[in-house]
């Protein structure tokens, strides 16, 4: 039953995205509980603020933190399952409409980031595998270190050239598109690299298989051969890599909107952090884990898209 | 998936046998695995003994020469109270590999309690310790290390507990199904038709080869824990200026980026470099162990 | 005429084969990597319309780099030479990479081994098919489709209708292969070049995609076979020419050469081929004299007593597919072994076998029944009590290699087998490995050595040394040659006969190869889909099988038909 087996699947799919959501949300629940001092304190604008009794009580009883921890938690649960994150302690603000707002930007910066490292590296992959020993030299020696390369480096060098000393990029993001050319760049160029790597290696292995070897003898040309048959192999390997890829971003990101000075989650998580603003926090990870699931589940959406060996089993 | 899932994978790919023969295996020590053995030399000549590399004082300012670009007299330029950039970022190389060791450290324990365990002792552990995977895997990137930032506070010390344990969930994923694969090995079988004792297989056969392949995971890890490390101290939560740590050192020529590029650069370049040796090394180990 | 040359001729039906053109030419052809030497060494051979020439030789003896020279396909790195090379008659020395593009599966098909890997996994095999169309002719898309449907049904696969949709790893092996070959003669080349096509394939499923050759050769196609295995290709080859170290020591008609080989390397390979060879036969031409076939039957007949020392009684064991289904992988097996015979264990993949060996080894426990070893309980015994028991039996694996720690040295490997330390060093320790090295027949310069660093005879050959370190009474024999070439084969089975005589060991031999189990068991049992369906003597079940089935792999066996 095809249809049968599907429903499981996607029952079984949800049920295990629902989990991980729950687990994410338990484990921040009671990681910020270890958060030393009082939460109300913190609501207050932290120890410095020198907040009465009273308000340190009206705090308490809006936001519920004379509850047993217990009570907190489920409450806390309740409102996640409604999708409601919360108000920021520090900007006063529904964390909800902070994450819509900030959504946005940086999306737009990873999906852009992403399709270009997959061009560059697409690139790459097939000049180094078809120009000779010494462009395979070269370009993996590129890929090595364009993967070390880290954010907050190649960012401020990236100004410091095209900014600094040719002025023809602005070093902050104004908003036009010019602004974005930089930061999607820096998040590019490393990601590049990895899945330059991968490509490569695949691309070769798969140039070297038996059915590139019949497809040859069939009177196939070097161009058929690798667009009918190699390169759909070799870009298994960095589709199932999206998932890590689109976590690298998002560390990224936070680097780059913050060098950039760009509107966005990242710098939003930046700056949470430093004033421990525990709700805009917990919304961001909820955020991202949301958008991590959704992530696997396109991944492998495309895995099964280009390898029809998946969906027989 | 990790960072250090793909670093592994990447070095697992790059040593196949075949790739390995057809590039000629006599070449026994490319020009890459040279450079990178002198570079990982000088670092760790600078992480012990930097008088030597650098015989001045990394925090010794002289206002007089501050700002100063790159020249005879002060390699790297100097900042902005007239620090020497290049003194200071041979100075700063023991900060940076001992935070990166220390990460990698943490990060190599917890992965082979977890993976020990999950591969060892049966079903439902396994069960659950991948469930704990799974969910810790949610966190990507960055956002582990900050939500330990968040509660413990900034600091160089948790930002290296904190990189440790983002890295960890990786180390435990790779060490577990190193142990499930050696464990079904068919070495493993023909020991037990000899008719070795569990603890004998898991003391001779099982142990060595599942252990041997850290060695790898760890000049690999150690590359990508300096850059994380260094990305907290640069975001200012790890190491603060005027340590001459060399995110902190990044962190603070972002001010003067406009005038003062080379105090950004140059302890860049140490990073990207560093990570780069850590890399090439590591595969080159790797290939020598799976074709010794 | 020799009677050889009229049966070739009534074969063929065509007599005057060399006086027309010649569809594939060859003179003096060399072949070189880089700057190593080369290694394929001035081949030259003709083969005529209609006519199938197999190049046998084993591995590394430059057979499948001929095959791809005579393609343009030796590789970029790969220096081709030759005094003549011609396609139907055409000169294709020093053509471009177009020019040989325009050729390449118009005027020559090529078959690869295995088409799991030869097909494209990911796409249909009828686009794999069509591909040779699109690319060579202005046929439109449905065009090619109905052709793709021809051609399927022309090389027998069922169903063309529905096989176009599926991919290679839908299809078994057979079809698969079957589905290879319609892509490479889409265009009815004039020449077709074959390497190695039945390996990895089932013996019964060998024998048909063998068929099918021959009639594809039938209809005036020139076939060029290139195989290891000098029986396979006797079936259907008119002339054999074997290659060894790059250079062809012997050409003619295969009844002669299988029948009156000349030179010293096919009188190896001829002889190392086990069907049809009594038991106790040498194989291999090794140090060893051959001993009288007297002699080798007096010392057969004396160790076989009638204690039973391995029992298998209605073993059962079943597993589960993901899917939840359960599949019986061995199903009331049951035989006895008596000490100092040979048990022959035959079946296709998935027959069963290789469980019924890990259940021998207790490393399955059967569902049902019970294994008895020296009448003791075995199976149901608990692995502490079965220890005290397992020195006395042995194992042999297939994979000899995956057997051995990768971080351990031959040294290490039988002073531990032997439970002498693994890495003392006494002149005690040394003269036992000594010994045990010596009786296997390996010289001690392999002792500190790995086993990476051997080549695949050796490497059986220091697993046969780890099993008899124990001093066993039985040896269970999973698949202990099919890695190997046949003179390697013939050699690792003429040291198991001996260590078998010399020790008195009883041996369990398990093999897809009803040639080679013909050869080294006293009894024999078939087994197919988990059951033994005939269980007998050896010649009794090699003379005249009961069970249908037995006869359909007897028949399918290849031997030489000299």
């Amino acid at each position: 039953m095809p249809v049968l087996r599907l429903l499981r699947r996607v029952l079984a799919r949800l049920g295990g995205a629902v989990f991980v959501l729950w687990a994410v949300a338990s484990v921040t629940f009671f990681a910020v509980r270890l958060i030393p001092g009082d939460p109300a304190q913190a609501v207050l604008g932290g120890p410095g603020s020198q907040a009465s009794p009273e308000a340190l009580g009206a705090v308490n009883a809006e936001y519920g933190f004379d509850q047993p921890v217990i009570v907190q938690y489920f409450a806390q649960l309740g409102r996640l399952a409604t999708g409601d994150l919360g108000r920021s302690y520090a900007l006063n603000q529904d964390v909800g409409s902070l994450m819509l707002s900030q959504l946005g930007g940086t999306l737009l910066l990873a999906v852009l980031a992403l399709a270009l490292a997959w061009l560059l590296a697409l690139a790459l992959a097939t000049w180094s595998t078809q120009s000779g020993r010494i462009a395979s030299r070269v370009g993996s020696a590129l890929e090595i270190v364009a993967a070390a390369l880290p954010h907050f480096w190649l960012a401020t060098s990236l100004i410091v050239v095209f900014s600094i000393w040719l002025g023809v990029l602005p070093p902050i993001s104004t908003g036009g598109a010019l602004g974005l050319v930089l930061p999607v760049l820096t998040l590019a160029i490393p990601l590049a690299g990895f899945l330059g790597q991968i490509m490569r290696e695949s691309l070769l292995r798969a140039l070297e298989s038996p059915f590139v070897l019949s497809a040859r003898a069939r009177g196939e040309s070097e161009s058929g051969v690798r667009w009918i048959h190699a390169l759909r192999h070799a870009s298994l390997p960095a589709i199932s890599l999206s998932g890590w890829a689109f976590g690298s971003l998002i560390s990224g990101a936070v680097v780059v909107e913050t060098i950039f000075a760009r509107p966005g989650l990242g710098r939003t998580l930046l700056n949470a952090v430093t004033l421990r603003d525990v709700p805009v926090v917990i919304g961001v990870v909820m955020i991202v884990a949301v958008a991590y699931i959704l992530m696997t589940l396109l991944t492998d959406a495309v895995s099964r898209l280009v390898d029809p060996r998946l969906r027989l089993s | 998936m990790s960072d250090l899932e793909v670093q592994v994978g990447l070095a697992a790919q790059a040593g196949q046998p075949d790739r390995a023969a057809q590039s000629g295996r006599r070449r026994r020590f490319g020009v890459a695995e040279t450079a990178a053995a002198v570079l990982a030399l000088f670092l760790l000549a600078s992480a012990v003994v930097p008088q030597l590399l650098a015989p001045g004082d990394p925090l010794g300012i002289d206002p007089l020469s501050a700002f100063q670009p790159p020249s005879g007299a002060h390699g790297f330029g100097t900042d902005e109270s007239g620090r020497d950039i290049y003194t200071r970022v041979v100075h700063g190389t023991q900060y940076s590999l001992l935070i990166g060791a220390a990460a990698t450290a943490i990060g190599l324990g917890l992965g082979i309690v977890l993976g020990t365990l999950a591969g060892m002792l049966g079903r439902v552990v396994d069960f659950t310790v991948n469930r704990v995977l799974e969910v810790l895997f949610a966190f990507p990137g960055l956002l582990l290390a900050l939500l330990f930032i968040l509660i413990f506070g900034p600091g160089v010390a948790t930002a290296t507990i904190a990189v440790g344990l983002s890295t960890a969930p990786g180390y435990a994923r790779i060490i577990r199904a190193q142990l499930i694969s050696v464990r079904s090995a068919a070495f493993v079988e023909a020991a037990t038709v000899l008719g070795r004792t569990r603890w004998q297989i898991l003391l001779r056969h099982i142990l060595p080869n599942t252990l041997a392949p850290l060695f790898v995971l760890a000049t690999l890890g150690i590359g990508q824990a300096i850059v994380w490390a260094a990305t907290l101290s640069y975001l200012g939560l790890g190491a603060e200026p005027p340590t001459a740590e060399w995110g902190a050192m990044l962190s603070a020529g972002r001010t003067y980026i406009t005038s003062a590029w080379w105090m950004s650069f140059f302890p860049g370049l140490f990073i990207v470099l560093t990570a780069v040796t850590a890399t090439v090394l590591g595969r080159s180990i790797d290939r020598r162990m799976r074709h010794a | 005429m020799s009677e050889a040359d009229t049966s070739a001729a009534r074969r063929n039906g065509d007599t005057s084969r060399s006086e027309r053109a010649a569809a594939l030419s060859v003179r003096n052809l060399r072949v070189g990597f880089g700057a190593a030497a080369p290694v394929v060494r001035g081949v030259s051979f003709d083969i005529a319309p209609g006519e199938c020439l197999a190049i046998v030789g084993e591995s590394g003896s430059g057979k499948s780099v001929t095959a791809r020279s005579l393609l343009g396909l030796a590789g970029a790195n790969a220096r081709v030479s030759a005094d003549r090379l011609e396609l139907g008659g055409h000169s294709v020395l020093g053509l471009t990479e177009p020019a040989w593009q325009a050729r390449r599966g118009k005027d020559v098909g090529l078959v690869l081994q295995d088409a799991l890997v030869s097909l494209d996994p990911l796409r249909p095999i009828g686009r794999e098919i069509a591909d040779s169309l699109r690319l060579h002719t202005g046929l439109g898309a449905s065009a090619r489709a109905e052709r793709v449907l021809e051609l399927l049904d022309a090389v027998g696969l069922p169903d063309p209708e529905l096989q176009v949709q599926k991919l290679s790893g839908q299809l078994s092996g057979g079809e698969r292969q079957r589905a290879l070959i319609a892509a490479a003669i889409a265009l009815s080349p004039p020449l077709l070049i074959a390497d190695e096509p039945t390996t990895a394939l089932d013996v019964t499923v060998q024998a048909q995609i063998l068929a099918l050759l021959e009639q594809i050769t039938g209809a005036g196609t020139a076939v060029l076979l290139i195989s290891h295995d000098l029986a396979v290709v006797s079936r259907i080859a008119h002339r054999v020419a074997v290659l060894h170290d790059g250079v062809l020591v012997e050409t003619g008609r295969t009844e002669r050469v299988l029948g009156w080989p000349e030179q010293e390397q096919t009188r190896r390979m001829v002889a190392a081929i086990p069907a049809d060879k009594p038991r106790g036969t040498r194989l291999s031409e090794a140090d060893t004299p051959n001993i009288p076939d007297t002699a080798i039957d007096s010392v057969r007949k004396t160790p076989a007593d009638n204690t039973i020392v391995l029992e298998a009684i209605g073993l059962s064991k079943s597993f589960r597919h993901p899917d939840g289904t359960r599949q019986l992988a061995v199903d009331t097996v049951s035989f006895a072994l008596p000490r100092g015979s040979t048990l022959g264990i035959v079946g296709e993949s998935g027959s069963g076998k290789t469980t019924t060996a890990r259940l021998l080894l207790a490393l399955l426990t059967p569902e049902h029944g019970e294994v008895r070893v020296f009448g003791q309980p075995w199976s149901t015994a608990r692995e502490k009590t079965r220890r005290a028991l397992r020195p006395g039996v042995g194992a042999i694996y297939q994979d000899a290699l995956g057997s051995f720690d990768p971080r351990w040295s031959v040294a290490e490997i039988l002073s531990d087998a032997l439970s002498l330390g693994r890495q003392r060093r006494t002149p005690q320790t040394t003269a036992r490995l000594a010994t045990l090295l010596d009786e296997v027949g390996l010289a001690a310069t392999v002792l500190l050595r790995r086993p990476l660093e051997l080549s695949g005879g050796q490497r059986q050959r220091v697993g046969i040394a780890r099993a008899l370190a124990g001093k066993p009474q039985i040896l269970i024999c999973d698949e202990p040659v099919s890695s190997l070439d046949v003179t390697v084969q013939a050699q690792v089975l003429d040291l198991l006969d001996d260590v078998q005589r010399e020790r008195g060991l009883s041996l369990v031999f398990i093999s897809h190869d009803l040639g080679v189990v013909a050869h080294v068991s006293d009894q024999i049992a078939v087994m197919r889909a988990g059951r033994i369906v005939e269980l007998g003597p050896a010649l009794r079940v090699f003379a005249e099988p009961q069970h249908p089935y037995s006869a359909q792999l007897l028949a399918a066996v290849p031997r030489l038909s000299a």
